[in-house]
C-alpha cells in the first residue's frame, strides 16, 4: 500500500521550465558557446542535435552548473543557477536598471542543492562501481536528507522496477549490462525527483541491441510530464518523441522547431548538411 | 559424420586419413606438455632451501635454545607492546595527517596547497631518526608550549617536559614522517578515481563531505590499501629507532639485552627478526581482507580467500583424480 503512494509521489515532480539566456563558454582560447538563447517549457521534450564539438554536451553541462558559463545565465523554474541577486529592489519599486542588484556567486553548497532539483544523466552510467545498485539509486535522497534510508530504499526499489530492473537490486553495477546501467543511471536521477532530467548522449556508450530498452524508458518519461532535455544522436528516436528539436552548430542554436520542421524540412543548410551524414 | 556411434570410443579401428576434426580426435585426450626445465629449477631450489635449514637448524652459532628463552621473556614481550603501540598510534595519526595533507593539496586554495606541498617536501628531505632526535630536545629549545597571539599574550601554556614523554615524542615524530608520505600515497589514490564520479557526486547535488566520504575515498582506498601498507610495513620497523629517544621497543629491548648478555646477542637479533616477520604477517593478512573488502563492485566477483582456494584446489586436484582414473 505505501508503495502506491510513493509511485504517485514519484510521478508527481513539478515539472520545471528551463531558460538559457546569451550563454558564452570559452574552454580556454576555444569559444564553445556562442550566445546561446533556449527556453524549455514545462513538461516539454527537447532534443539537442549537432555535430561533434557543436558544443551540445557543453550546454547541457552548463544548465546544471557542471560548467560555468562566462557570460549569459541560466534559470531553471525561474532561479538562478550559480549566482544570486544581491539588493534585489525591483519590489520596491526601483526601475530594472538599479533595481535589480548585483550578480553573486552561490555558494558551493547552495550550487548542490539546486542541483538535486536537476537530474543528469551521463553517457558513460558514471554509477557508483561500489555500492549496489540499490544504493546507487537510494544515496542522494539520502545524502541531502530528504528521506530516511528506509523511504528512499523503498523509492530505489520502486524506481528500478519502473525502469524494468526490480531482481537486480542486490547487483553491483559492473555486473549489469551496458543498458541496464543505463537504466539505473536513470533510476538515480529520478530519486530526487527532478523538475528537469538532461541526457548527455545517453546511448552512445551502448551496444546497438541495448539501445531499445534505454530508450523505451526515456520514452516512459516522456510520456508522464518531466521535463526533458536530451542531447543524442538517435534520430529516428527525436522524430518520435521530441516536441522540440534544436540543432546547434559551432557553439550556436542553428535551428529549432518541432522535429516535423527541423528533421523532415530543415532551413539551414548545415542542418541539411548534418542530417544526410547521419540519416 | 556417417560413421556408426561405435567408432568414436575406439580410436584404433580407422585412424582418420587427415587432421580434421573428426569424431576419433575429439575421443582422445591432449597429453599436457612435459616440462624438464620446471622439474630441474624445482629441484635445484628444494635443495638450496634444505640447505639453508639445516644450517639454520644445526649450526650452534644459531643458539637455538637461547632464542626459545629469550622469545617469550617478559622484557622482550614489553618491548613487544611498545613497537605495536607506537606503530599503531602512528599508523592512524599519520593516514589522518595524510588523508588532511592530500585534501589540502587538491584543494583549490592557493595557500592550502602550499602549505601541504612544503610540509611533505620537508618532511620527506629530513631522515626521520634527525625528527626524532629534534623532538627529544624540543623542551630544551622550547620550554613551554603555549597558544596565543604571535607577539603578543598568550591564552595556554603547557609545561612541555611534562607533556612530552618518550612514548608522545616517539609518536609525534614517527606520524609526522608517516603523514608526508601518506599524503603522497592518500593523492595518488583520490587522483586514481575517475573523473566521472566527482562528477556524478557533483551532478546529484551530494554535499561536499557525503561525496568524499562515502563516493570517493572509498574508491581511492582500493589502490590507497597496497601502498599504505608498505608504508606501514616500513613504519613498523621504523619504530625500531625509537630506541634512540630512550624507549625500549622491541629492537630496543632486545639491544639492551644484549649488552647486559653479550653471548645472546645472535639469538636475541633472531627473536627481533622473528616478530618483525610475525608483525610483517599480521598486517599482509589484514591487507589481504581489507583489499577484498573495497574490490566490492570492481571487479565482477571478488577473488577467493586462501580457504576458497584450497578448497577450489582440492576439489580440481579430486576431480582429475577421478579422470586420470576412468581413462
Amino acid at each position: 500500500m505505501s508503495t502506491e503512494v510513493l509511485t504517485a509521489e514519484v510521478l508527481k515532480n513539478v515539472a520545471a521550465t528551463v531558460e538559457v539566456r546569451d550563454v558564452h563558454k570559452w574552454y580556454g582560447a576555444h569559444r564553445v558557446l556562442n550566445g546561446v538563447d533556449l527556453t524549455v517549457r514545462p513538461g516539454e521534450v527537447t532534443v539537442i542535435l549537432g555535430p561533434s564539438g557543436s558544443g551540445k554536451s557543453t550546454l547541457l553541462r552548463v544548465i546544471n552548473h557542471l560548467e560555468k558559463p562566462e557570460i549569459g545565465h541560466v534559470s531553471v523554474n525561474g532561479e538562478l543557477i550559480g549566482v544570486r541577486r544581491q539588493g534585489d529592489r525591483r519590489e520596491m519599486g526601483v526601475p530594472p536598471a538599479e533595481g535589480w542588484g548585483r550578480l553573486k556567486e552561490l555558494s558551493e553548497r547552495a550550487i548542490l542543492t539546486q542541483r538535486s532539483r536537476i537530474g543528469f544523466v551521463f553517457q558513460n552510467f558514471n554509477l557508483f562501481p561500489h555500492l549496489t545498485v540499490l544504493d546507487n539509486v537510494a544515496a542522494a535522497p539520502v545524502a541531502t536528507g530528504k528521506l530516511s534510508r528506509a523511504k528512499a530504499q523503498e523509492l530505489a526499489r520502486e524506481l528500478l522496477v519502473r525502469v524494468g530492473l526490480g531482481d537486480r537490486t542486490g547487483a553491483y553495477p559492473r555486473q549489469l549490462s551496458g543498458g541496464q546501467q543505463q537504466r539505473v543511471a536513470i533510476a538515480r536521477a529520478l530519486a530526487l525527483r527532478p523538475g528537469v532530467i538532461l541526457f548527455d548522449e545517453p546511448t552512445s556508450a551502448l551496444d546497438p541491441e541495448l539501445v531499445g530498452e534505454v530508450l523505451a524508458v526515456i520514452k516512459d518519461l516522456a510520456t508522464s510530464g518531466t521535463t526533458l532535455v536530451i542531447v543524442t544522436h538517435e534520430i529516428g528516436f527525436a522524430r518520435e518523441i521530441a516536441d522540440r528539436v534544436v540543432f546547434i552548430d559551432g557553439g550556436r542554436i542553428v535551428e529549432q522547431g518541432p522535429p516535423s520542421e527541423v528533421l523532415d524540412r530543415p532551413r539551414h543548410e548545415r542542418t541539411r548538411d548534418f542530417l544526410s551524414k547521419v540519416l | 559424420m556417417s560413421e556408426p556411434p561405435g567408432a568414436a570410443v575406439s580410436v584404433t579401428e580407422a585412424p582418420p586419413q587427415a587432421d580434421t576434426p573428426s569424431p576419433q580426435l575429439a575421443a582422445q585426450r591432449v597429453l599436457p606438455l612435459r616440462r624438464p626445465g620446471r622439474w630441474i629449477a624445482t629441484a635445484v631450489v628444494l635443495v638450496l632451501a634444505a640447505q639453508f635449514v639445516h644450517g639454520l637448524a644445526t649450526n650452534p652459532f644459531y643458539q637455538w635454545d637461547r632464542f626459545g628463552y629469550w622469545f617469550l621473556r617478559p622484557a622482550v614481550l614489553d618491548g613487544l607492546l611498545i613497537t605495536l603501540e607506537v606503530a599503531a598510534y602512528s599508523a592512524v595519526l599519520g593516514l589522518l595527517g595524510g588523508i588532511l595533507l592530500a585534501l589540502a593539496r587538491l584543494s583549490k586554495s592557493p595557500v592550502l596547497r602550499a602549505v601541504s606541498w612544503t610540509y611533505v617536501w620537508a618532511l620527506r628531505s629530513i631522515p626521520l631518526i634527525v625528527v626524532l632526535l629534534f623532538l627529544y630536545n624540543f623542551s630544551a629549545l622550547y620550554k613551554t608550549l603555549s597558544v596565543g597571539v604571535p607577539f603578543g599574550p598568550a591564552f595556554f601554556s603547557f609545561d612541555e617536559s611534562r607533556l612530552a614523554t618518550d612514548m608522545v615524542i616517539a609518536v609525534v615524530g614517527l606520524s609526522l614522517n608517516e603523514a608526508a608520505y601518506a599524503a603522497e600515497v592518500v593523492r595518488g589514490g583520490i587522483l586514481s578515481v575517475d573523473q566521472g564520479q566527482h562528477e556524478a557526486a557533483a551532478a546529484l547535488g551530494l554535499p561536499k563531505g557525503y561525496q568524499f566520504r562515502r563516493i570517493v575515498f572509498p574508491q581511492a582506498l582500493r589502490s590507497i590499501t597496497p601502498n599504505y601498507v608498505n608504508q606501514l610495513i616500513g613504519l613498523i620497523k621504523s619504530t625500531s629507532l625509537v630506541f634512540y629517544v630512550s624507549l625500549l621497543d622491541l629492537f630496543g629491548t632486545v639491544q639492551s639485552m644484549g649488552s647486559t648478555y653479550p653471548g645472546d646477542i645472535v639469538p636475541l637479533l633472531l627473536v627481533a627478526t622473528v616478530w618483525y616477520l610475525i608483525l610483517t604477517s599480521a598486517v599482509s593478512v589484514v591487507q589481504f581482507y581489507v583489499e577484498r573488502y573495497y574490490a566490492r563492485g570492481a571487479t565482477r566477483s571478488l577473488p577467493p580467500t586462501p580457504l576458497q582456494k584450497l578448497r577450489a584446489g582440492l576439489t580440481d586436484l579430486r576431480a582429475r583424480i577421478r579422470r586420470e582414473a576412468a581413462v
